[in-house]
């Protein structure tokens, strides 16, 4: 019984080492970019029939659910525009785990071994973060769709963003928080999580700054990555006793936050980010999420849409499975990325990636499904709008739009 | 802090602490018989949430919670089967690793069937109802699960000390050779052993389920790591020790957190701190007995 | 064998090394993808040698190998980052003044965190070397995550939950795998030395070894305190390699991985410990196809989606743990005399086969 293990042992590595470098090498099915040396503006050429466009999200891990719904999104834009410049657009789709290790070979492996030209994603800041620097090396333009912290597009000319900005989903929150007549907040955020972090931040300078006073943040509470007992966290906030509780948390945290604070008998508003927007939400904490107060980039019920949103609203529901389903608004920007992407092919002509960013830059008034895009000198999409929904007999509702103009 | 607060904050402890107990009794049992830490306990408790969800979408709770119980006790012992009785004879690096890769098997399996999207565990309002005493706060679950779990104890010491199982099992614990030589069949004992674990996974699990709703496949490991900390902490090997060890940690969780709120980042910290501390100062833990290695 | 045949044939072997290094590392060979792929490698095995010297060659069940690597990892991230780039990557609250102006070359960094994660493990190593085998991995495991949530915790020092990006990345691939050149020769040198015999007679029996007059416990800290150093060096090139670490990525489970690599490749040789880590490493990306759909001929095979990968690494553990106890090499080690009368056997197995009629 040895014996044979080491031959096979042997043979597999045998094979293995063989495999890697043969497709490493040769062209699968004819789209390997030939890339010799280290990185520099690579030229993906792909001389077949297909344009692949990868697609980097988490698909498993943390921030699993949200990922997958954004590259639902996604898939649904590329079967409704399945082509462009002539070719058939194929999506090559990786999981990053949501772990920022994995983020940086997953990436590596879109750009070196499918030889992407463009990229999509991610669902979740940190990990959009992580992979920038592989990206603006390779020189291939990257859209996000609804990664929301700053450090995702600065200094990095090649990443761009669908989505609006957390400095700007914090204002709207303080000022929502503020003109409901809240004057002290409770903020709760995870550590770790760049996103939890930074909107949670920009919530409070936002909140300080708006009602003029230092001690308006009467309880500022850090939770840890896989934590599920909040009791002790939130028994000192009750006790704090704020106007609102602002928890920008991830969806697996967010029901236990919930719940928990309300079996203590908090009773004040409690309000999250954009990752709350999720009926995995609702089903966990159930009649505890009544009330609950949230921003997000997309309504489908707005009455203002565009008629791109329209259809895109009566075919994403079908798929979905009927009138009854509710469009996760990541599904919808993931939607956008790609329409955006593929546009900017349309117009450089090619798919060099250089061409490509510069043809993203210079976007104007495109229409997507959440609004109208043009993108700054950071690549950010100029929104100046977010949607205010909570939740109401166990749907999200929509409750207002706010328009911040700066 | 205000003495109302100070009472929530206990009563978090207590709560947390019986769930802790609960699952330490499982690893401190299987201890004791086989000197092997089973790392894969907390995953199974992760897996009997899993099989929860499932079966309640199938049938009245009732129901539900028996097949729950029958399943995990079929892992268990399954498990034990599988991956712990070729292992018996080897040395107890080999045993442990296997301990580590089932767990490492159960978590990716976990993973790959039911997704890390975390999905809800069903309510159950006879535990999850709200219940305002005083200026207190506290879910139904957090009275009636330190009271199961006081019960439990009660009924295992019964076990262990009045019937023949239990003196199997003490026999087996003391010294495993003699056992097998005296004619007391180890297979069953362990068996029993990784039964009686699993069952008490099953309950744990339930009501874990019930304080902390949220189910995904890592779930089971910073809690089955703590639990078998507060084994050790009350003498790994006596169940009354868990019980104890249980109490103290979550106990001692909840405290650091309502004292040092800036401290939360090392809560999980606070129970490896804990290990070390006990391991150097009385190995054995609180409760237990120091034995002799004999050369 | 003649000597003069062994060295010859060693020469041969390591100028095809040398030779098959230089064309992948200039581009000749494989790709960006491949590369990053072998050198992941490479720095896996420096890990996995040092925890097999701990963990097979002295018996010290010990899982701490994720937080030696971690503060290797987070030296070089702290140190090397460029000056310009910090204020950005500690944007919630500022480096550590002090630290913010010190930048140390690459190798300055590597041998300062291997350094550091030795000291510390002296200091760990102290109050638990002497606890019995499940009571020590534990024990070591506690360790490993107080040293990540410290990390995850220090805001201003490592940027906590955060971590610090933008980190030099690793050039040419000369450097992991001369790195773990010279690492494994260092550990090889330190196991036929009369240390190493120390360290396999405590393994054997630590209590016939004190009795025989070996110092149970200089020795251990000695193999404790190596194993830390290297794997924090492992950890400082893992750094360089993925160009951004956070304290998550250094969970406890990553200690698993190199327990896999260790099993697999026999706890007592170090040739099986470079062996498997090549084929593990190499494994689990050739795995990946696991986790896509596969369609056979326009049916789709239901089964594959994303985690399969992981289900099957975790199902190829346990076979190996079950099954192949002694691993690869169990306790052996490279030489040429095994490799000829490895083949001398399977030809003479072939031969008594045809022969005989039994």
């Amino acid at each position: 019984m040895k014996k044979s293990f080491k031959w096979i042992a042997f043979i597999m590595v045998y094979v293995m080492i063989l495999s890697t470098f043969l497709s490493g090498c040769s062209s699968n099915g004819g789209s390997t970019a030939a890339n010799s040396g280290s990185g520099g503006s690579a030229a993906a050429s792909n001389d077949s029939e297909v344009i692949k466009i990868g697609v980097f999200e988490p698909l498993t891990g943390e921030n699993g659910g949200g990922g997958s719904q954004e590259t639902d999104g996604i898939k649904y834009a590329n079967e409704v525009y399945s082509e462009v410049l002539g070719k058939k657009v194929e999506l090559v789709i990786v999981d990053n785990k949501s772990d920022k290790g994995e983020a940086t070979t997953a990436v590596t492996r879109l750009i070196e071994k499918d030889g992407v030209v463009a990229i999509i994603g991610s669902y979740g800041s940190g990990v959009s973060i992580a992979a920038g620097d592989i990206i603006k090396q390779a020189g291939i333009p990257a859209m996000g769709a609804s990664c929301t912290n700053p450090m995702v597009t600065q200094g990095n000319e090649y990443y761009f963003r669908a989505c609006f900005l957390d400095p700007f989903q914090g204002t709207v929150m303080a000022n929502y928080a503020i003109q409901n007549g809240a004057k002290t907040a409770a903020v709760i955020t995870q550590n770790g999580d760049d996103y939890s972090t930074g909107l949670g931040n920009f919530f409070k300078q936002a909140f300080v700054k708006l009602t003029g006073d230092e001690g308006s943040i009467v309880a500022d509470m850090v939770f840890q990555t896989n934590d599920q007992d909040f009791n002790a966290i939130l028994t000192n906030i009750k006790a704090a006793n704020p106007d609102v509780i602002f928890a920008p948390s991830s969806i697996a945290t967010a029901p236990l936050i919930i719940k928990q604070a309300r079996a203590l008998g908090i009773t004040c508003p409690i309000m999250g980010g954009d990752t709350w927007e999720n009926v995995s939400i609702i089903d966990v904490a159930g009649s505890d999420a009544e009330g609950v107060v949230i921003s997000t980039f997309f309504d489908e019920n707005d009455t203002a849409a565009t008629d791109e949103a329209k259809a895109f609203v009566k075919g994403y529901k079908e798929r979905l499975g009927g009138d009854d389903a509710v469009i996760p608004a990541v599904a919808a920007l993931g939607y956008d990325a790609y329409i955006i992407v593929l546009d900017a092919i349309e117009r450089a002509g090619s798919t060099d990636g250089a061409a490509i960013r510069d043809a993203l830059a210079e976007t104007d008034g495109f229409e997507g499904v959440t609004g109208a895009f043009r993108f700054d000198e950071n690549g950010d999409a100029q929104k100046s709008v977010a949607i205010i929904k909570t939740v109401k007999d166990g749907q999200f509702e929509y409750l207002s739009t706010v328009t911040v103009n700066e | 802090m205000s003495f109302d607060t100070f009472l929530q904050h206990l009563t978090n402890g207590i709560s947390l602490g019986s769930l802790f107990a609960l699952i330490a009794i499982g690893y401190t049992m299987v201890y004791g018989i086989l000197r092997l830490i089973n790392f894969a306990h907390g995953d199974i408790v992760m897996m009997s949430s899993y099989f929860m969800i499932y079966f309640m979408s199938a049938m009245p709770w009732y129901a539900a919670i028996l097949l729950v119980i029958i399943s995990t006790v079929l892992l268990g012992v399954l498990i034990e089967r599988v991956a712990y009785k070729p292992l018996r004879e080897a040395s107890r690096m080999s045993i442990m690793i296997s301990a580590i890769g089932v767990s490492y098997l159960l978590e990716n399996l976990a993973n790959y069937i039911f997704t890390g999207v975390p999905k809800g565990y069903p309510d159950m309002p006879v535990l999850t109802k709200g219940l305002h005493i005083g200026s207190l706060s506290v879910q139904s679950a957090s009275i009636v699960i330190p009271i199961i779990t006081i019960l439990i104890l009660v009924l295992l010491i019964n076990l262990i000390n009045h019937t023949k199982t239990g003196m199997a099992m003490r026999a087996v614990a003391k010294d495993y050779e003699t056992a097998s030589l005296m004619g007391i069949q180890i297979n069953r004992v362990i068996a029993v052993t990784f039964a009686i674990g699993s069952l008490l996974a099953a309950i744990g699990s339930i009501f874990w389920g019930a304080r902390y709703p949220s189910v995904y496949p890592l779930m089971g490991v910073m809690p089955g790591l703590k639990c078998f900390i507060a084994a050790v902490l009350g003498g790994i090997g006596s169940i009354p020790g868990a019980v104890l060890g249980g109490f103290l940690l979550g106990m001692g969780e909840t405290m650091l957190v309502a004292f040092f709120p800036t401290l939360t980042g090392y809560r999980d910290a606070f129970a490896f701190i804990v290990l070390i501390i006990i391991l150097l100062v009385k190995p054995t833990g609180i409760l237990g007995e120091k034995t002799t290695d004999k050369v | 064998m003649k000597k003069r045949t062994r060295i010859i044939l060693t020469v041969i072997l390591a100028a095809v090394f040398i030779v098959i290094l230089t064309l992948l590392d200039q581009g000749v060979l494989g790709d960006n993808y491949v590369r990053r792929v072998l050198n992941l490698a490479a720095i896996y095995s420096i890990v996995a040698v040092s925890m097999n010297l701990v963990n097979g060659f002295t018996g010290l069940f010990s899982l701490g190998q994720a937080g030696f690597m971690a503060i290797g990892a987070f030296t070089v991230a702290i140190f090397t980052v460029p000056l310009e780039y910090r204020e950005a990557i500690f944007y919630i609250s500022p480096q550590n003044p002090i630290l913010a102006q010190i930048e140390l070359p690459f190798f300055a960094a590597l041998l300062l965190g291997g350094f550091i994660a030795a000291g510390i493990a002296l200091l760990i190593g102290a109050p638990v070397l002497r606890l019995k085998s499940d009571y020590l991995a534990i024990a070591t495991l506690g360790f490993s995550e107080i040293i990540r949530i410290v990390f995850n915790n220090m805001q201003s020092i490592t940027n906590g939950a955060l971590g610090i990006k933008s980190i030099p990345g690793v050039k040419t691939m000369w450097l992991p795998f001369g790195v773990a050149a010279i690492s494994i020769a260092i550990m090889k040198l330190l196991i036929n030395s009369t240390y190493g015999l120390a360290f396999k007679a405590i393994k054997e029996d630590d209590i016939a070894a004190e009795a025989m007059g070996i110092s149970l416990f200089k020795h251990k800290q000695l193999s404790f305190a190596t194993g830390a150093f290297f794997a924090a060096i492992g950890g400082g090139l893992y750094a360089s390699l993925l160009t951004s670490v956070e304290p998550k990525s250094f969970y406890f489970t990553f200690t698993y991985t190199f327990l896999l690599i260790i099993v697999l490749g026999g706890m007592g040789s170090v040739t099986g410990t470079v062996i498997s880590s090549f084929l593990v490493t190499l494994g689990l990306e050739w795995l990946r196809f696991f986790d896509e759909p596969l369609t056979i001929g326009g049916v789709a095979i239901p089964l594959f989606r994303s985690g399969l990968r992981m289900v099957v690494f975790s199902i190829l553990l346990m076979t190996i743990v079950l099954f192949f106890r002694n691993g690869l090499m169990s306790n052996k080690e490279f030489s040429w005399e095994g490799i000829s009368g490895f083949f001398k056997r399977l030809f003479s197995r072939g031969k008594k086969e045809a022969g005989s009629n039994e």
